[in-house]
């Protein structure tokens, strides 16, 4: 159940809201107040309505990374990655109020939160904490997991990966994730592979930086 | 690993971000950044040679300071540039750029295009990655159009390298998914079935995500896949770990790509080939029975990635829901996550066996752990595991059960988080409803509810509750019963007074028998409670009294007292002092066989009637309330004295002003009386009793505006009038001819009007200024429609974003209208407000007149007098008015009223040029009317003649009596 309840309105008028869900592997039962009659099809219990989305439906949604977040215990984001088109202004306020939540969490607690239509999956490494926000249904403790191998292939790279590999070479961490993940979906989970497909795009670069030093030996800018 | 990259790239960038980390100050990092911007920006303005490193640093740098938080609005052509430099490194950074800071809509997205479209030709596979993965991070509707067709291809062909085929699957999912029609199904759809077995786990991983979601769209099309996945999963899960080499995360073999299959698995029912099915049941024992095994690492990636299938492969038993002895094996498993020490695991596991709970199969498999899901309730620390709990106490609720359920969740209420008890309250409200063990019990439960968390219990739990009792004869002797003893208790929440105020109202007589309970300590009891609660608590206590009135009338002199006192006779609230005087007046006039009549038990309540409100109420939220009184009133009198005579409906406008006080009381029929005395109507749509009367006395049916005053003696010197606002009239018509003008003013407030209008809508600025220095509270500015109007004029009136006008300061209102057909009366303006502690109510006609939706008509003189004289043939076609002057006679002013009234005027029509003629047309909704005029002014006289014709006697009529006041 993912509560969303109605509140009184500025007239005094309580507005209609979806007072809460429950999802089942095959849809989504809800539960309306009276004044609701968008959902179809629906019982009548009292009050309240009760719809039910037909198995299927639920499968319709697509179950994939929204975004993947770093921050320090500061508050202040070193990676943000948007896997669905988001405005700028949303994103910043999507942030402030997740770093704000998760901040305030005990380290005891449990790494999966709901939040709005998402399901939060985070977990503190050292002094950065790494967040994935997920669809409602997808698989949390894999998500856990692609930020331990995320972790583990920065380690790999940078050696003992602490936050000021991030922040200084914040385009390689970048690098990095694309070759874990792309648009939301775990591309590569070999470690080696991935190691692998970095150390090939660094040997591209020192063959460039190389060219570049001979030219500025010779003088030239 | 090359180590020598690292920050050796780009040394300036490193540099800079150093320099940015040892500003001492958020201003200092300011002064940096803005340092930097102007400098990148005369890099890129001013040198034309810069070379591509150079551009690749200073789009790095933008880039940093990006993601630092700040806005860049420069350098995205130069990241553009870099997309086309043959450097790997720099076309990486600029794709970085695009993916990072570049809107899809950018002006740029052509070129972007472009790029990415050459980069897939490219002959360096990891050019093409580049584009491919910029594809999938950021692919929009353009680049869907633009790019789809080549895609494919990149998948299927046989000489396409691994990596490239898994960017390239994840980069189409994206594409579809950004716009599917531009995904055609072809050839390759089939191909991309048997990538399930390809020989490279990375490929089949990225390829399964992409059937997973195309299956979704058309699983026909892929059925295919569900034997290749079936095959692939099995040879997964009966590997060793070490078969799979780099794929084995932890032990665990090839965990994401096991996920991928299960999940693509429960788009499809159960297979119906016996052997395949055969073949996945073993798939999923297995994996059942891995989770029974030793773990292999005592390292929480291990048990995560383990469980994560375990979790997934549950998923599909419940998704199958055809296998019982998965089913109860899968929940049995969960059972034991539930004491599991890791909280992910025990949030988890209640989160999956609220799926197993809708299962028939599982359902009585699940009840057994209830004991477990209470004590999680009562000791888990973190609120989101609680919340679990709680869910699935929900889930698991039956007829069995509910008894215990609601117990658990009722005292655990007690000490919950703020957070959820409003979900709670309404769990617990439901289930009692949903599995009442009898009819006592949930009386008991709900007043439980109230007693226990009594602030968190809407409206419509109480009205519930209430509903309930009065449909149910057997359970209403036990309820006044309970909530008498209920209200014994020394503090007791508002909403347990309203219950029990409304229920010994109407069954306090069944246990009035008792001498504990007699019908004065009944009495006592709700009058103790009387000063502490709201005004509306108190409007329902005091129809709880008429009532009691009728029930004992051994009581009635106590009673009469309470009424009588002055406390409610002259009170600041209308609403209560309004019942006060009629509940008096109506005990002392009516005979007790009318009280009795009036004052009839309630009727059960109709379950339809309040959804037609329901509905009403959400099509027009605004005008509502107006629409609910309009609706009682179709049905019967109102009882309320003072408004019954303006309220009927033979009440025509001319048969304003009518003196009506407190006269004869007229018997309502019982129907009525229960729609207003009891205070609660038949569902949540009239969940106000108070403004349904309220409404009334604010839309006089008065006639052509006249002021009304329903009041003729008030009866006690109250500041709260139900009359127009003096200076309204006046003022009002002034706006007949203007549409911005101060519409009312004395020393609190003034009111300020801007309007325009088109055709037949028109929108009004209300402005409300606070003169004094004190804030006006509770600052309810309301509009209706009286009379007739209601049918003529759809007038919708935002609310206001705050109750509360701060001294001096003024909020603005903004009220939509539509003239659906002619009409006389204007619409009522009501504004109530608290200043320094008294009600002030101040009524206006909003100046909306007929004549404001009026537009002007150009015609030649022929075309006038041919219309003219078709407009004298039916009688009220014409008016003509001959009157005396109210104004000095002057061409210009009247030239500037009538064109500002809306007409057209048509020069050297009229012999005459002293007369004036015109013509214009009202747009209404309904219809469309035209109008002529002539004024002839008799300057000797002081004298005018006035001639109207139009195609409606009514039309005629009003514009003839705006007219008339303005000259």
């Amino acid at each position: 159940m993912s509560p969303k309840f109605t509140r009184k309105g500025n007239n005094g008028q309580n507005y209609p809201v979806c007072y809460g869900e429950h999802v089942l592997g095959g849809g989504v039962i809800r539960l309306w107040c009276r004044h609701q009659n968008l959902c179809t099809p629906r019982w009548i219990v009292g009050n309240y309505y009760i719809s039910i989305d037909v198995r299927g439906s639920t499968q319709q949604v697509v179950k994939m990374m929204k975004f993947m977040l770093l921050f320090s215990r500061q508050g202040k984001v070193r990676l943000q990655q948007w896997y669905s088109a988001t405005q700028e202004k949303e994103k910043k306020k999507i942030m402030r109020e997740l770093i704000t939540i998760i901040l305030a969490r005990k380290p005891k607690m449990c790494s999966f939160l709901e939040w709005k239509e998402y399901k939060i999956v985070y977990k503190r490494y050292a002094s950065l904490y790494f967040c994935c926000a997920i669809e409602k249904g997808d698989n949390e403790l894999l998500t856990l997991e692609i930020i331990h191998r995320y972790v583990e292939l920065l380690d790999k790279y940078f050696g003992s990966v602490c936050e000021l590999d991030i922040i200084f070479n914040f385009e390689k961490a970048y690098f990095i994730l694309d070759e874990l993940m792309l648009g939301g979906e775990i591309q590569e989970t070999s470690k080696k592979n991935c190691l692998k497909a970095i150390a090939a795009q660094d040997l591209l670069q020192e063959e460039a930086d190389a060219t570049r030093n001979v030219l500025e030996e010779m003088g030239l800018p | 690993m090359p180590t020598v990259a690292k920050g050796d790239g780009m040394r300036g960038l490193a540099v800079f971000i150093s320099d940015i980390r040892n500003c001492k100050s958020k201003e200092a990092e300011q002064k940096r950044i803005n340092k930097e911007l102007a400098n990148i920006r005369s890099k890129f303005k001013g040198d034309k040679t810069l070379d591509g490193y150079n551009k690749k640093k200073y789009v790095c740098k933008l880039l940093f300071i990006f993601l630092l938080g700040h806005d860049i609005d420069f350098g995205h052509m130069e990241a553009v540039n870099l997309l086309s430099s043959n450097k790997y490194t720099e076309k990486q950074i600029g794709y970085l750029f695009i993916s990072v800071l570049v809107n899809t809509d950018s002006a740029l997205i052509r070129l972007i295009i472009q790029a990415i479209k050459n980069d897939l030709e490219a002959r360096h596979p990891v050019h093409i990655c580049l584009a491919l993965q910029c594809i999938a991070n950021i692919g929009s509707k353009e680049m869907a159009e633009a790019l789809t067709k080549e895609i494919p291809k990149l998948i299927v062909s046989g000489e396409t390298i691994d990596a490239v085929k898994q960017s390239a699957c994840l980069c189409l999912l994206r594409l579809f998914r950004t716009s599917p029609e531009t995904v055609p199904p072809g050839e390759w759809t089939q191909r991309v079935g048997h990538l399930l077995n390809d020989q490279h786990l990375g490929v089949v991983t990225s390829a399964t995500s992409l059937i997973h979601t195309l299956a979704q769209k058309t699983p026909e099309d892929f059925k295919p896949c569900v034997q290749l996945a079936i095959s692939r999963l099995s040879r997964i899960v009966t590997s060793s770990y070490t078969d799979l080499q780099d794929y084995t995360y932890y032990f665990v073999p090839a965990p994401w790509l096991s996920v991928k299959l299960l999940r693509l698995l429960q788009v499809y029912p159960p297979p119906e080939d016996p052997a395949l099915r055969g073949r996945l049941n073993e798939c999923l024992e297995t994996i059942l029975n891995k989770a029974q095994e030793p773990p292999k690492s005592k390292k929480v990636q291990h048990s995560n990635a383990k469980n994560a299938v375990l979790f997934e492969a549950i998923n599909l038993i419940i998704h199958h829901d055809t296998e019982p002895s998965l089913l109860v094996r899968a929940c049995n498993q969960l059972g034991q996550f539930l004491q599991h020490r890791e909280t992910n695991l025990r949030y988890l596991a209640l989160e999956s066996m609220c799926l197993l709970a809708s299962s028939e199969f599982s359902h009585e498999a699940v009840k057994k752990h209830m004991d477990t899901v209470i004590t999680a309730l009562k000791t888990e620390r973190d609120v989101s595991v609680r919340q679990r709990a709680v869910d699935l106490l929900y889930g698991m609720c039956d007829k069995s059960n509910a008894e215990e359920i609601v117990a658990e969740m009722l005292s655990y209420l007690e000490t919950a988080d703020y957070s959820i008890r409003e979900e709670m309250v309404l769990k617990v409200a439901i289930l009692a409803e949903k599995y009442p063990v009898d009819y006592t019990w949930y009386v008991d439960t709900i007043l439980n509810l109230i007693r226990i968390a009594g602030d968190y219990v809407s409206d419509e739990v109480w009205y519930r509750v209430i509903q309930i009792v009065i449909n149910r004869d057997d359970v209403q002797g036990y309820a006044a019963k309970v909530v008498f003893e209920a209200l014994q208790a020394p503090a007791c929440h508002e909403n347990m007074v309203k219950v029990g105020g409304y229920i010994l109202g109407e069954f306090g007589n069944l246990i009035a028998g008792d001498q504990r309970s007699s019908p004065m300590v009944q009495f006592q009891l709700l009058h103790s409670k009387y000063h502490l609660c709201s005004a509306p608590t108190r409007g329902l206590l005091l129809s709880t009294y008429i009532k009691f009135i009728n029930l004992f009338p051994e009581i009635k002199g106590q009673l009469q007292d309470v009424l009588r006192n002055n406390n409610n006779l002259q009170n600041a609230d209308a609403e209560l002092q309004q019942r006060a005087i009629e509940y008096l007046q109506l005990s002392t006039v009516a005979s007790q066989d009318v009280l009795a009549t009036v004052l009839e038990e309630m009727p059960p309540f109709p379950e339809r009637e309040s959804s037609i409100l329901a509905k009403l109420k959400k099509k027009k939220p605004n005008v509502s309330d107006i629409e609910v009184v309009k609706e009682g009133k179709k049905s019967s009198n109102p009882p309320t004295l003072n408004n019954s005579a303006a309220n009927t409906p033979e009440a025509t406008p001319a048969s304003a002003p009518v003196p009506v006080m407190a006269a004869a009381p007229a018997p309502a029929p019982v129907q009525s009386a229960s729609d207003d005395l009891l205070g609660l109507s038949a569902g949540p749509a009239a969940a106000a009793p108070v403004t349904n009367n309220f409404a009334a006395p604010a839309a006089p049916a008065g006639g052509g505006g006249l002021l009304v005053d329903v009041f003729d003696t008030p009866p006690a010197q109250n500041n709260v009038s139900t009359a127009l606002a003096p200076q309204a009239e006046e003022n009002f018509f002034k706006f007949a001819i203007k549409n911005n003008g101060v519409l009312f003013e004395n020393e609190l407030l003034q009111i300020g009007v801007k309007a325009e209008y088109k055709g037949n809508l028109g929108r009004l600025g209300l402005f409300y200024g606070n003169k004094t220095s004190y804030p006006f509270q509770f600052f309810t500015p309301t509009v209706s429609c009286p009379g007739e109007l209601a049918s003529a004029m759809n007038v919708q009136t935002k609310p206001l974003d705050v109750n509360t006008v701060e001294g001096g300061a003024q909020v603005q209102q903004i009220i939509n209208v539509e003239c659906i057909a002619d009409f006389v009366d204007a619409p009522i303006l009501s504004i109530k407000f608290s200043y320094s502690g008294s009600m002030q109510q101040i009524n206006l006609m909003l100046p909306v007149m007929l004549n404001k939706f009026f537009e002007p008509v150009e015609m030649d003189a022929t075309s006038f007098f041919n219309r003219w004289k078709q407009l004298s043939r039916r009688p009220g076609q014409e008016e003509q008015k001959i009157f005396k002057a109210s104004f000095p006679i002057n061409s210009d002013t009247s030239r500037t009223k009538l064109l500002g009234f809306g007409f057209g005027l048509l020069d050297g029509v009229d012999p005459n040029p002293d007369n004036f003629v015109g013509a214009g047309i009202i747009k209404a909704q309904s219809s469309q009317v035209g109008c002529l005029l002539r004024l002839e002014p008799n300057m000797q006289a002081q004298m005018y003649r006035l001639t109207l014709r139009t195609s409606s006697k009514s039309v005629t009529t009003r514009l003839a009596d705006l007219l008339l006041k303005l000259f």
